[in-house]
Protein backbone atom coordinates (compact mmCIF):
# COMPACT_ATOMS: atom_id res chain seq x y z
CA UNK A 1 0.00 0.00 0.00
CA UNK A 2 1.84 3.04 -1.26
CA UNK A 3 1.37 6.38 -2.35
CA UNK A 4 1.88 5.11 -6.18
CA UNK A 5 -0.76 2.75 -5.96
CA UNK A 6 -2.96 5.52 -5.01
CA UNK A 7 -1.68 7.89 -7.87
CA UNK A 8 -2.61 4.80 -10.04
CA UNK A 9 -6.26 4.56 -9.17
CA UNK A 10 -6.94 8.22 -9.11
CA UNK A 11 -5.42 8.71 -12.68
CA UNK A 12 -7.93 5.40 -13.89
CA UNK A 13 -10.80 7.90 -12.43
CA UNK A 14 -9.53 11.10 -13.07
CA UNK A 15 -12.65 13.49 -11.53
CA UNK A 16 -14.40 14.96 -14.79
CA UNK A 17 -14.38 18.53 -12.74
CA UNK A 18 -11.52 18.99 -10.32
CA UNK A 19 -12.76 20.27 -6.44
CA UNK A 20 -11.91 24.06 -7.43
CA UNK A 21 -14.34 24.10 -10.56
CA UNK A 22 -16.95 22.36 -8.86
CA UNK A 23 -17.06 24.42 -5.57
CA UNK A 24 -16.30 28.07 -7.62
CA UNK A 25 -19.29 26.58 -9.89
CA UNK A 26 -21.96 26.44 -7.25
CA UNK A 27 -20.96 29.36 -5.39
CA UNK A 28 -21.23 31.54 -8.43
CA UNK A 29 -24.40 29.69 -9.28
CA UNK A 30 -25.78 30.87 -6.18
CA UNK A 31 -24.19 34.96 -6.09
CA UNK A 32 -25.41 35.01 -10.20
CA UNK A 33 -28.97 33.81 -9.14
CA UNK A 34 -29.16 36.52 -6.94
CA UNK A 35 -27.44 38.98 -8.40
CA UNK A 36 -30.14 38.49 -11.13
CA UNK A 37 -33.17 38.55 -8.99
CA UNK A 38 -31.76 41.77 -7.35
CA UNK A 39 -30.59 43.39 -10.72
CA UNK A 40 -34.15 42.75 -12.34
CA UNK A 41 -35.57 44.59 -8.88
CA UNK A 42 -33.27 47.54 -8.96
CA UNK A 43 -34.37 47.99 -12.90
CA UNK A 44 -37.98 47.88 -12.33
CA UNK A 45 -37.48 51.29 -10.18
CA UNK A 46 -36.30 52.89 -13.64
CA UNK A 47 -37.04 50.43 -16.60
CA UNK A 48 -35.90 53.58 -19.00
CA UNK A 49 -32.18 53.00 -20.67
CA UNK A 50 -30.51 55.59 -21.87
CA UNK A 51 -27.12 56.74 -23.31
CA UNK A 52 -24.24 58.69 -22.52
CA UNK A 53 -23.59 60.71 -19.20
CA UNK A 54 -26.76 61.50 -17.94
CA UNK A 55 -30.78 60.45 -17.93
CA UNK A 56 -33.75 60.80 -16.46
CA UNK A 57 -37.53 61.15 -17.14
CA UNK A 58 -37.46 64.12 -18.47
CA UNK A 59 -35.15 63.12 -20.63
CA UNK A 60 -35.84 61.09 -24.57
CA UNK A 61 -34.89 57.49 -23.55
CA UNK A 62 -32.75 54.58 -25.81
CA UNK A 63 -35.55 52.35 -24.74
CA UNK A 64 -37.78 51.41 -21.94
CA UNK A 65 -38.89 48.06 -20.65
CA UNK A 66 -42.29 48.01 -20.58
CA UNK A 67 -43.40 47.31 -17.12
CA UNK A 68 -44.81 49.15 -13.96
CA UNK A 69 -42.13 50.51 -12.20
CA UNK A 70 -41.36 50.90 -8.52
CA UNK A 71 -41.78 54.29 -8.32
CA UNK A 72 -44.66 56.60 -9.15
CA UNK A 73 -42.28 59.44 -10.65
CA UNK A 74 -41.84 56.86 -13.66
CA UNK A 75 -44.02 57.12 -16.31
CA UNK A 76 -44.92 53.38 -17.42
CA UNK A 77 -48.67 54.18 -18.77
CA UNK A 78 -49.55 51.35 -15.71
CA UNK A 79 -51.92 52.57 -13.21
CA UNK A 80 -49.96 51.04 -10.56
CA UNK A 81 -46.35 50.88 -8.67
CA UNK A 82 -44.67 48.01 -7.64
CA UNK A 83 -43.79 47.51 -4.60
CA UNK A 84 -40.08 49.30 -3.59
CA UNK A 85 -37.17 46.29 -3.08
CA UNK A 86 -34.29 48.58 -3.60
CA UNK A 87 -33.18 48.45 -0.47
CA UNK A 88 -32.08 45.07 0.24
CA UNK A 89 -31.70 44.25 -3.44
CA UNK A 90 -28.99 46.65 -3.20
CA UNK A 91 -27.50 45.17 -0.40
CA UNK A 92 -27.83 41.63 -1.96
CA UNK A 93 -26.62 42.60 -5.12
CA UNK A 94 -23.49 43.92 -4.12
CA UNK A 95 -22.83 41.25 -1.22
CA UNK A 96 -22.94 38.61 -3.84
CA UNK A 97 -21.05 40.56 -6.50
CA UNK A 98 -18.14 40.36 -3.50
CA UNK A 99 -18.65 36.70 -3.29
CA UNK A 100 -18.57 35.87 -6.95
CA UNK A 101 -15.48 37.88 -7.76
CA UNK A 102 -13.70 36.32 -4.73
CA UNK A 103 -14.41 33.36 -6.13
CA UNK A 104 -13.54 34.20 -9.30
CA UNK A 105 -10.16 35.21 -8.40
CA UNK A 106 -10.02 32.13 -7.02
CA UNK A 107 -11.02 29.94 -9.45
CA UNK A 108 -8.45 32.12 -11.83
CA UNK A 109 -5.63 31.91 -10.09
CA UNK A 110 -5.98 27.85 -9.92
CA UNK A 111 -6.85 27.55 -12.68
CA UNK A 112 -3.79 29.18 -14.09
CA UNK A 113 -1.76 27.24 -11.29
CA UNK A 114 -3.01 23.44 -12.18
CA UNK A 115 -3.39 24.16 -16.02
CA UNK A 116 -7.10 23.88 -16.21
CA UNK A 117 -7.21 26.94 -18.71
CA UNK A 118 -4.68 25.00 -20.96
CA UNK A 119 -5.20 21.68 -20.46
CA UNK A 120 -8.92 21.73 -20.14
CA UNK A 121 -10.60 25.49 -22.14
CA UNK A 122 -8.15 26.28 -24.53
CA UNK A 123 -9.04 25.38 -28.00
CA UNK A 124 -6.71 22.51 -29.26
CA UNK A 125 -4.90 21.61 -32.31
CA UNK A 126 -7.14 21.84 -35.57
CA UNK A 127 -10.02 23.41 -33.21
CA UNK A 128 -9.93 27.04 -33.99
CA UNK A 129 -11.19 26.06 -37.84
CA UNK A 130 -14.79 27.09 -38.90
CA UNK A 131 -14.85 23.78 -40.07
CA UNK A 132 -14.39 22.65 -36.98
CA UNK A 133 -17.07 24.78 -35.15
CA UNK A 134 -19.39 24.27 -38.03
CA UNK A 135 -18.93 20.14 -37.31
CA UNK A 136 -19.73 20.07 -33.75
CA UNK A 137 -23.14 22.95 -34.39
CA UNK A 138 -24.18 20.74 -36.85
CA UNK A 139 -23.91 17.29 -34.36
CA UNK A 140 -25.67 19.73 -32.18
CA UNK A 141 -28.36 20.75 -35.04
CA UNK A 142 -29.11 17.10 -35.98
CA UNK A 143 -28.99 16.27 -32.17
CA UNK A 144 -26.51 13.67 -32.97
CA UNK A 145 -24.85 11.14 -30.04
CA UNK A 146 -21.79 12.86 -28.48
CA UNK A 147 -18.84 12.10 -29.37
CA UNK A 148 -16.37 9.20 -27.83
CA UNK A 149 -14.24 12.63 -26.83
CA UNK A 150 -17.18 14.40 -25.17
CA UNK A 151 -17.76 12.11 -22.24
CA UNK A 152 -14.00 13.67 -20.94
CA UNK A 153 -13.61 16.91 -22.93
CA UNK A 154 -15.11 19.96 -24.19
CA UNK A 155 -15.97 20.08 -27.72
CA UNK A 156 -14.91 23.27 -29.38
CA UNK A 157 -18.14 25.23 -28.58
CA UNK A 158 -18.47 24.72 -25.07
CA UNK A 159 -15.20 25.91 -24.73
CA UNK A 160 -16.10 28.73 -26.64
CA UNK A 161 -18.95 29.38 -24.57
CA UNK A 162 -16.57 28.99 -21.50
CA UNK A 163 -14.27 30.60 -22.81
CA UNK A 164 -16.57 33.52 -23.89
CA UNK A 165 -18.48 33.57 -20.21
CA UNK A 166 -15.12 33.57 -18.12
CA UNK A 167 -13.20 35.95 -20.11
CA UNK A 168 -15.13 38.16 -22.04
CA UNK A 169 -18.23 38.49 -20.26
CA UNK A 170 -17.64 38.01 -16.48
CA UNK A 171 -14.57 40.88 -16.49
CA UNK A 172 -17.24 43.48 -18.87
CA UNK A 173 -20.16 42.72 -16.18
CA UNK A 174 -17.84 43.53 -13.57
CA UNK A 175 -16.41 46.54 -15.27
CA UNK A 176 -19.71 47.95 -16.31
CA UNK A 177 -21.04 47.47 -12.88
CA UNK A 178 -18.14 49.48 -11.09
CA UNK A 179 -18.69 51.92 -13.34
CA UNK A 180 -21.89 52.70 -11.72
CA UNK A 181 -20.27 53.14 -8.37
CA UNK A 182 -19.48 57.39 -8.01
CA UNK A 183 -17.12 57.00 -5.36
CA UNK A 184 -14.99 54.37 -7.40
CA UNK A 185 -15.35 56.71 -10.47
CA UNK A 186 -13.80 59.72 -8.40
CA UNK A 187 -10.64 57.61 -8.38
CA UNK A 188 -10.61 55.89 -11.71
CA UNK A 189 -12.89 58.24 -13.75
CA UNK A 190 -11.62 56.85 -17.15
CA UNK A 191 -13.73 53.84 -15.77
CA UNK A 192 -17.06 55.00 -16.98
CA UNK A 193 -15.75 57.71 -19.13
CA UNK A 194 -14.30 55.28 -22.00
CA UNK A 195 -18.07 53.43 -21.81
CA UNK A 196 -19.44 56.70 -22.57
CA UNK A 197 -20.77 58.17 -19.34
CA UNK A 198 -22.47 56.52 -16.53
CA UNK A 199 -25.72 56.05 -18.75
CA UNK A 200 -24.07 54.14 -21.26
CA UNK A 201 -22.91 51.68 -18.36
CA UNK A 202 -25.85 51.17 -17.19
CA UNK A 203 -27.30 50.13 -20.63
CA UNK A 204 -24.08 48.06 -20.72
CA UNK A 205 -24.04 46.21 -17.40
CA UNK A 206 -27.99 45.56 -18.68
CA UNK A 207 -27.24 43.82 -21.79
CA UNK A 208 -24.18 42.20 -20.65
CA UNK A 209 -26.54 40.86 -18.06
CA UNK A 210 -28.81 39.41 -20.43
CA UNK A 211 -25.87 37.80 -22.52
CA UNK A 212 -24.92 35.97 -19.24
CA UNK A 213 -28.18 34.71 -18.88
CA UNK A 214 -28.97 33.81 -22.24
CA UNK A 215 -25.52 31.57 -21.46
CA UNK A 216 -27.59 29.93 -18.37
CA UNK A 217 -29.99 29.03 -20.46
CA UNK A 218 -28.08 27.31 -23.08
CA UNK A 219 -26.05 25.64 -20.50
CA UNK A 220 -28.88 24.44 -18.61
CA UNK A 221 -30.71 23.03 -21.94
CA UNK A 222 -27.61 21.40 -22.93
CA UNK A 223 -27.35 19.44 -19.51
CA UNK A 224 -30.65 18.88 -19.25
CA UNK A 225 -30.10 17.16 -22.97
CA UNK A 226 -26.68 15.15 -21.81
CA UNK A 227 -28.49 14.39 -19.07
CA UNK A 228 -29.90 16.23 -15.93
CA UNK A 229 -28.58 14.19 -12.67
CA UNK A 230 -25.68 12.48 -14.40
CA UNK A 231 -24.15 16.04 -15.33
CA UNK A 232 -25.16 17.66 -12.54
CA UNK A 233 -23.66 14.75 -10.10
CA UNK A 234 -20.67 15.27 -12.02
CA UNK A 235 -20.22 18.89 -10.76
CA UNK A 236 -21.01 17.86 -7.35
CA UNK A 237 -19.12 15.19 -6.53
CA UNK A 238 -16.55 15.24 -9.49
CA UNK A 239 -17.93 11.39 -10.68
CA UNK B 1 -5.03 6.57 1.19
CA UNK B 2 -4.88 7.14 4.66
CA UNK B 3 -1.75 9.39 4.53
CA UNK B 4 -2.94 11.91 2.42
CA UNK B 5 -6.31 12.09 3.72
CA UNK B 6 -4.49 12.68 7.14
CA UNK B 7 -1.97 14.93 5.11
CA UNK B 8 -5.34 16.62 3.79
CA UNK B 9 -6.76 17.03 7.30
CA UNK B 10 -4.10 18.95 8.67
CA UNK B 11 -3.49 21.31 6.39
CA UNK B 12 -6.92 21.84 5.92
CA UNK B 13 -7.42 22.61 9.50
CA UNK B 14 -3.95 24.44 9.60
CA UNK B 15 -5.60 26.82 6.35
CA UNK B 16 -9.02 26.98 8.32
CA UNK B 17 -7.09 28.15 11.65
CA UNK B 18 -5.23 30.61 9.52
CA UNK B 19 -8.36 32.40 8.08
CA UNK B 20 -9.57 32.39 10.95
CA UNK B 21 -7.44 34.18 12.52
CA UNK B 22 -6.65 36.46 9.45
CA UNK B 23 -10.51 37.62 9.34
CA UNK B 24 -10.14 38.28 12.93
CA UNK B 25 -7.06 40.15 12.57
CA UNK B 26 -8.56 42.45 9.78
CA UNK B 27 -12.09 43.01 11.73
CA UNK B 28 -9.45 44.44 13.97
CA UNK B 29 -7.27 46.98 11.93
CA UNK B 30 -10.48 47.61 9.87
CA UNK B 31 -12.22 48.91 13.20
CA UNK B 32 -9.01 51.15 14.26
CA UNK B 33 -8.76 52.81 10.96
CA UNK B 34 -12.69 53.55 10.70
CA UNK B 35 -13.26 50.62 7.94
CA UNK B 36 -16.21 49.44 9.34
CA UNK B 37 -20.08 51.25 8.52
CA UNK B 38 -22.66 51.74 11.31
CA UNK B 39 -24.79 48.86 9.39
CA UNK B 40 -22.03 46.33 9.73
CA UNK B 41 -24.24 43.92 11.62
CA UNK B 42 -26.61 41.40 9.70
CA UNK B 43 -26.73 39.37 6.78
CA UNK B 44 -25.85 41.92 4.66
CA UNK B 45 -22.82 43.05 7.25
CA UNK B 46 -20.15 41.87 5.37
CA UNK B 47 -20.33 42.81 2.13
CA UNK B 48 -21.33 46.32 3.15
CA UNK B 49 -17.67 46.45 5.27
CA UNK B 50 -16.43 45.19 2.44
CA UNK B 51 -17.49 47.93 -0.39
CA UNK B 52 -17.39 50.52 2.39
CA UNK B 53 -13.82 49.37 3.48
CA UNK B 54 -12.15 48.70 -0.32
CA UNK B 55 -13.60 52.21 -1.23
CA UNK B 56 -12.21 54.42 1.63
CA UNK B 57 -9.17 52.70 0.68
CA UNK B 58 -9.11 53.26 -2.45
CA UNK B 59 -10.61 56.84 -2.76
CA UNK B 60 -9.16 58.37 0.40
CA UNK B 61 -8.71 61.83 -1.64
CA UNK B 62 -10.12 61.52 -4.78
CA UNK B 63 -12.08 64.13 -6.26
CA UNK B 64 -16.16 63.28 -7.85
CA UNK B 65 -16.14 63.84 -11.75
CA UNK B 66 -16.32 68.08 -12.77
CA UNK B 67 -18.06 68.31 -15.97
CA UNK B 68 -17.97 71.46 -17.99
CA UNK B 69 -20.57 73.83 -18.26
CA UNK B 70 -22.18 72.34 -21.85
CA UNK B 71 -22.85 69.47 -20.04
CA UNK B 72 -25.19 70.83 -17.54
CA UNK B 73 -28.63 69.11 -17.75
CA UNK B 74 -31.15 70.63 -19.16
CA UNK B 75 -33.52 68.81 -17.72
CA UNK B 76 -32.77 67.84 -14.24
CA UNK B 77 -35.22 65.72 -12.10
CA UNK B 78 -36.49 67.04 -8.83
CA UNK B 79 -37.68 63.84 -7.60
CA UNK B 80 -39.51 65.16 -4.48
CA UNK B 81 -41.60 68.07 -3.81
CA UNK B 82 -41.45 69.93 -1.15
CA UNK B 83 -42.46 69.34 2.80
CA UNK B 84 -45.80 70.00 3.37
CA UNK B 85 -45.53 71.45 6.89
CA UNK B 86 -47.11 74.60 7.98
CA UNK B 87 -43.68 75.31 9.29
CA UNK B 88 -41.82 74.88 5.90
CA UNK B 89 -44.93 76.92 4.21
CA UNK B 90 -43.56 80.12 6.52
CA UNK B 91 -40.53 79.89 6.20
CA UNK B 92 -40.77 79.82 2.15
CA UNK B 93 -43.29 82.91 2.19
CA UNK B 94 -40.67 84.72 4.22
CA UNK B 95 -37.76 83.79 1.50
CA UNK B 96 -36.21 81.95 3.32
CA UNK B 97 -34.40 84.42 5.44
CA UNK B 98 -35.26 82.53 8.95
CA UNK B 99 -33.78 79.14 7.86
CA UNK B 100 -31.44 78.50 10.16
CA UNK B 101 -29.06 76.14 10.04
CA UNK B 102 -27.34 74.58 13.70
CA UNK B 103 -23.86 72.88 14.19
CA UNK B 104 -23.44 71.20 18.02
CA UNK B 105 -21.89 67.84 19.00
CA UNK B 106 -18.17 67.72 19.31
CA UNK B 107 -17.25 71.19 18.54
CA UNK B 108 -15.49 73.84 20.20
CA UNK B 109 -18.10 76.57 19.25
CA UNK B 110 -21.40 75.19 18.70
CA UNK B 111 -23.50 77.99 16.37
CA UNK B 112 -26.29 78.62 13.96
CA UNK B 113 -26.04 80.28 10.75
CA UNK B 114 -28.66 81.64 8.68
CA UNK B 115 -28.32 81.41 4.32
CA UNK B 116 -26.95 84.95 4.13
CA UNK B 117 -24.09 84.26 6.90
CA UNK B 118 -23.56 80.73 5.13
CA UNK B 119 -22.88 82.92 1.37
CA UNK B 120 -20.60 85.31 3.59
CA UNK B 121 -18.47 82.13 3.97
CA UNK B 122 -15.78 81.03 1.29
CA UNK B 123 -17.57 79.80 -1.64
CA UNK B 124 -17.41 76.92 -4.06
CA UNK B 125 -19.04 76.13 -7.35
CA UNK B 126 -19.03 72.76 -9.01
CA UNK B 127 -20.23 70.58 -11.69
CA UNK B 128 -21.27 67.65 -10.53
CA UNK B 129 -23.51 64.77 -11.19
CA UNK B 130 -26.52 63.78 -9.41
CA UNK B 131 -27.08 60.16 -9.34
CA UNK B 132 -30.02 58.46 -7.63
CA UNK B 133 -29.74 54.45 -6.49
CA UNK B 134 -32.83 53.72 -9.14
CA UNK B 135 -30.24 54.36 -11.85
CA UNK B 136 -31.43 58.05 -13.21
CA UNK B 137 -28.85 61.20 -12.89
CA UNK B 138 -28.27 64.69 -14.15
CA UNK B 139 -25.54 66.86 -13.84
CA UNK B 140 -25.95 70.81 -12.40
CA UNK B 141 -23.65 73.22 -11.05
CA UNK B 142 -23.99 73.41 -7.74
CA UNK B 143 -23.18 76.28 -5.25
CA UNK B 144 -22.28 76.81 -1.93
CA UNK B 145 -20.05 76.64 1.22
CA UNK B 146 -18.12 73.70 1.35
CA UNK B 147 -18.92 71.90 4.80
CA UNK B 148 -15.07 71.95 5.52
CA UNK B 149 -15.28 75.87 5.78
CA UNK B 150 -17.77 75.70 8.59
CA UNK B 151 -16.50 72.63 10.51
CA UNK B 152 -13.06 75.07 10.28
CA UNK B 153 -15.44 77.43 11.80
CA UNK B 154 -16.87 75.67 14.50
CA UNK B 155 -13.81 73.46 15.63
CA UNK B 156 -14.13 70.11 15.47
CA UNK B 157 -12.83 68.05 18.81
CA UNK B 158 -10.66 65.53 17.40
CA UNK B 159 -13.02 62.13 18.66
CA UNK B 160 -15.29 63.45 15.90
CA UNK B 161 -15.82 60.12 13.73
CA UNK B 162 -19.52 61.18 12.05
CA UNK B 163 -21.26 64.34 10.70
CA UNK B 164 -25.16 63.68 11.60
CA UNK B 165 -27.48 65.78 9.82
CA UNK B 166 -31.11 66.62 10.05
CA UNK B 167 -33.46 67.71 7.57
CA UNK B 168 -36.93 70.13 8.59
CA UNK B 169 -38.87 66.88 8.67
CA UNK B 170 -38.39 64.55 11.15
CA UNK B 171 -37.66 61.42 10.11
CA UNK B 172 -35.47 63.03 7.36
CA UNK B 173 -31.67 62.14 8.70
CA UNK B 174 -28.45 60.77 7.55
CA UNK B 175 -25.02 61.08 8.30
CA UNK B 176 -21.15 60.85 6.47
CA UNK B 177 -17.78 59.95 8.26
CA UNK B 178 -14.81 62.63 8.46
CA UNK B 179 -13.54 61.42 5.23
CA UNK B 180 -16.74 62.74 3.33
CA UNK B 181 -17.03 65.39 5.63
CA UNK B 182 -13.35 67.21 4.84
CA UNK B 183 -14.12 66.43 1.62
CA UNK B 184 -13.43 69.37 -0.59
CA UNK B 185 -16.33 68.74 -2.80
CA UNK B 186 -18.97 68.03 0.52
CA UNK B 187 -20.61 71.54 -0.04
CA UNK B 188 -23.97 73.37 2.09
CA UNK B 189 -25.15 73.88 -1.66
CA UNK B 190 -27.47 77.40 -1.58
CA UNK B 191 -27.59 78.23 -5.24
CA UNK B 192 -27.90 75.91 -8.54
CA UNK B 193 -26.61 76.86 -11.91
CA UNK B 194 -26.36 80.66 -10.88
CA UNK B 195 -29.61 81.08 -9.47
CA UNK B 196 -30.85 79.95 -5.90
CA UNK B 197 -30.93 76.76 -4.88
CA UNK B 198 -34.84 76.00 -6.15
CA UNK B 199 -36.97 73.84 -3.55
CA UNK B 200 -37.65 71.50 -5.62
CA UNK B 201 -33.99 70.85 -5.52
CA UNK B 202 -33.48 71.02 -2.00
CA UNK B 203 -33.24 74.65 -1.64
CA UNK B 204 -32.68 76.83 0.74
CA UNK B 205 -30.13 74.28 1.71
CA UNK B 206 -28.97 70.47 0.60
CA UNK B 207 -26.05 69.03 1.51
CA UNK B 208 -23.81 68.04 -1.83
CA UNK B 209 -22.04 64.49 -0.83
CA UNK B 210 -21.26 64.34 -4.56
CA UNK B 211 -18.89 60.88 -4.54
CA UNK B 212 -22.39 59.25 -3.11
CA UNK B 213 -25.28 58.85 -4.49
CA UNK B 214 -28.11 60.87 -4.61
CA UNK B 215 -29.69 59.72 -1.20
CA UNK B 216 -27.29 60.99 1.00
CA UNK B 217 -27.37 64.63 -0.79
CA UNK B 218 -29.96 65.32 1.81
CA UNK B 219 -32.41 68.56 1.20
CA UNK B 220 -33.94 71.02 3.56
CA UNK B 221 -30.97 71.22 5.97
CA UNK B 222 -31.44 72.08 9.58
CA UNK B 223 -29.01 70.63 11.79
CA UNK B 224 -25.39 69.21 11.69
CA UNK B 225 -24.38 67.30 15.13
CA UNK B 226 -21.02 66.24 14.95
CA UNK B 227 -19.87 63.30 17.08
CA UNK B 228 -18.04 60.13 17.73
CA UNK B 229 -20.42 57.34 17.46
CA UNK B 230 -23.53 57.13 15.29
CA UNK B 231 -24.90 54.34 17.95
CA UNK B 232 -26.92 56.88 19.74
CA UNK B 233 -28.69 58.53 16.96
CA UNK B 234 -31.99 56.48 15.90
CA UNK B 235 -31.77 52.65 15.70
CA UNK B 236 -27.97 52.97 15.78
CA UNK B 237 -27.51 51.91 11.91
CA UNK B 238 -25.79 55.47 11.11
CA UNK B 239 -29.09 57.53 9.40
CA UNK B 240 -32.88 56.73 8.58
CA UNK B 241 -31.79 54.94 5.32
CA UNK B 242 -30.83 51.31 6.78
CA UNK B 243 -33.95 51.75 9.11
CA UNK B 244 -35.78 51.67 5.61
CA UNK B 245 -33.62 48.67 4.21
CA UNK B 246 -31.33 50.81 2.28
CA UNK B 247 -27.25 51.07 2.94
CA UNK B 248 -26.26 53.78 4.43
CA UNK B 249 -23.10 54.38 2.47
CA UNK B 250 -23.53 54.79 -0.90
CA UNK B 251 -20.61 54.90 -2.67
CA UNK B 252 -21.83 52.36 -5.26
Amino acid sequence: MGASRAAESDAAHAPRHGVVVRVTHWITVVCFLALVVTGAEIVISHPRFYWGETGNVNMKPLFTIPIASSRDTVPTGYGYVMPDQNGWSRYLHFEAAWVVVLTGLVYGIAGLWSGHFRKDLWLGRGEGSWRAFAAVMGRYLRRGPPGEADAHSYNVMQKAAYLGVIFVLFPLVIWTGLALSPSFNSAFPFWVNVLGGRQSARTLHFFVSWALVLFLVVHVGMVVMAGFWSRTKAMITGR
Amino acid sequence: MNQITRRRLITGGVAATAGVAGLAAAARIAGRYGLVPPDCKGIYGPGETLTYAAQRVLTAHSLAREFPRSMISKTPFMNETAPKSDEFKRLEAGDFKEWRLAIDGMVARPGVYSISELKSLPMRSQITEVVCEEGWSYIAEWIGTPLSDVLQAVGVLPQARYVAYFAIEKDWWDSIDMADAWHPQTVLSWGMNDGDLPVGFGGPLRLRVPRQLGYKSMKYLTRLTVTDSMKKFGKGLGSASPEGGYAWYAGI
